[in-house]
């Protein structure tokens, strides 16, 4: 219920509607709980809703700190195996 | 699809797994609560388990909204979708739940009432725009993520002058659900339950922000770090968590910053603040009934209130006897300790909740589970 995934803005529409992309699925979503939406934003939907931008700077911080913490531990296997339910 | 794989990144994830092995005392254990059914499931899919030291334990929380709805508000829900020109609108995620008499909306449907299953509020006012001569009515379920869509919905009827529209309202608050297992007896008292620290869920949160945990972070001394749900964010979580344990911290801390700030969506609370309000208390399933930890339709908003417009009853209802669902849902048992998990009780033929649920912890065991018993 809660699981919300972040899409990019590819156009505005009136009244607080959006066009967003996600793998290659658009679909229309309302942006009618956040302010300032541009073009070119990433957005975390929730059951056809924006419910915040996402921080693009905070989440290149994360990906950095991962990538420099791989690097420095030196873990060198893939640990994580998915199940495909 | 940027910003999801990245944090899914299994190298990575191998770092942090030592990471945690170096920061986990071995003279000392950790008791870890995921509140989140989502990370109930990110734990499992991604068999983070397999990867966390024997002293460091995930516990699982009630953060699941289709599990901690009571059955009686369930049954209500069919009632409803039985009344004559009622279309009953739902979320796909209630459909499958067992209600009374092995009941659920799907049956329902099969017998010829009118439930239709809805991705967003918006299409419920749709159904009510299109289908005059009915009465529509959204059964609204969940937490805080899920709340601002459906004060919206009732804003946006009352623009539109939508007379058949109303709402079914059943949501529900985080920090008074993770107060209530602070309070619960098995924690406090018997210590059937250890709780060291809670990952907090990074969605509501993105709505409520992270302050609302300040308050039982301090007064149980019990840390916080709300988390992202993807494998990476989880783990770093869990490093956060044992880092503050270690220094005998209890602080709310941020994992996830790309999505939450302390104050949260401002303009979503001021929504909600508008049209809902709390309910003096609401009975959960598996908790029990927690104080203010519900929220209703207030009263200059009383005819979209579904529960009003219908003269809703709740029943008293006899729960299965077998089902350890609410033990489940309170951390007490685990999946695997209940009688019927796996045997009578699977994702085709459910007995609870937390079997049906993308969220409930029986659902992710059943699914994932296995995959790490078999080796």
């Amino acid at each position: 219920m809660c699981l919300a995934i972040p899409a990019y803005v590819e156009e505005l529409h009136e009244f607080d509607q959006a066009t967003v992309e996600l793998g290659g699925v658009r679909s229309k979503i309302s942006l009618a709980m956040i302010d300032d939406v541009q073009v070119g934003d990433y957005v975390i939907v929730h059951v056809g809703y924006a419910i915040t931008k996402l921080n693009v700077k905070e989440a290149e911080e994360s990906l950095a700190l991962f990538r420099e913490l791989a690097e420095t531990v030196g873990a060198s296997t893939d640990a994580l195996h998915p199940r495909v339910s | 699809m940027r910003y999801i794989h990245g944090f899914r990144d299994g190298k990575a994830a191998g770092a942090l797994a030592q990471l945690i092995r170096r920061e986990a005392k071995p003279d000392r254990r950790y008791h870890l609560m995921e509140f989140c059914g989502g990370h109930t499931h990110a734990v499992f899919r991604y068999g983070i388990p397999d990867l966390l030291p024997d002293n460091v334990e995930m516990v699982h929380g009630p953060g699941c909204p289709v599990c901690v709805l009571p059955v009686a508000r369930l049954d209500m829900a069919i009632e409803l979708a039985g009344r004559e020109d009622v279309i009953l609108a739902s979320y796909g995620d209630m459909l499958r739940v067992p209600a009374s008499r092995r009941n659920s909306l799907l049956k329902a449907r099969g017998q010829g009432k009118d439930v239709r299953v809805v991705q967003s509020t918006v299409e419920a006012l749709k159904l009510a725009r299109d289908n005059p001569d009915k009465q529509v009515v959204m059964f609204a379920i969940g937490f805080e993520t899920t709340t601002p869509q459906t004060a919206l919905a009732i804003q946006q009827a009352e623009k539109m002058g939508l007379e058949n529209f109303s709402v079914f309202c059943n949501h529900v608050l985080t920090p008074s659900a993770i107060q209530s297992i602070l309070d619960s007896p098995e924690v406090r008292d018997l210590g059937q339950v250890r709780v060291d620290g809670f990952l907090g869920p990074s969605h509501v949160s993105t709505i409520i922000g992270s302050e609302p945990y300040e308050f039982f972070a301090q007064e149980y001394q019990r840390p916080v770090v709300i988390a992202g749900f993807e494998p990476l964010d989880v783990m770093a979580s869990i490093v956060m968590l044992i880092r503050q344990l270690n220094e005998g911290r209890a602080e709310v801390e941020n994992q996830f910053k790309r999505g939450v700030q302390r104050e949260g969506n401002a303009k979503a609370k001021a929504l909600v603040a508008e049209i809902l309000e709390l309910r003096p208390e609401f009975a959960w399933r598996g908790l029990g009934t927690v104080p203010y930890s519900g929220l209703r339709i207030k009263s200059r908003f009383a005819r979209f209130d579904a529960e009003k417009r219908f003269d809703l009853v709740e029943r008293e209802v006899r729960e299965n006897k077998a089902c350890q669902c609410p033990a489940v849902i309170r951390g007490v048992k685990k999946p695997t300790d209940c009688e019927i998990f796996g045997t009578v009780c699977t994702p085709r033929n459910p007995i609870g909740s937390c079997m049906v649920s993308d969220e409930g912890a029986c659902a992710a065991y059943y699914r994932y589970r296995r995959y790490a018993e078999a080796g």
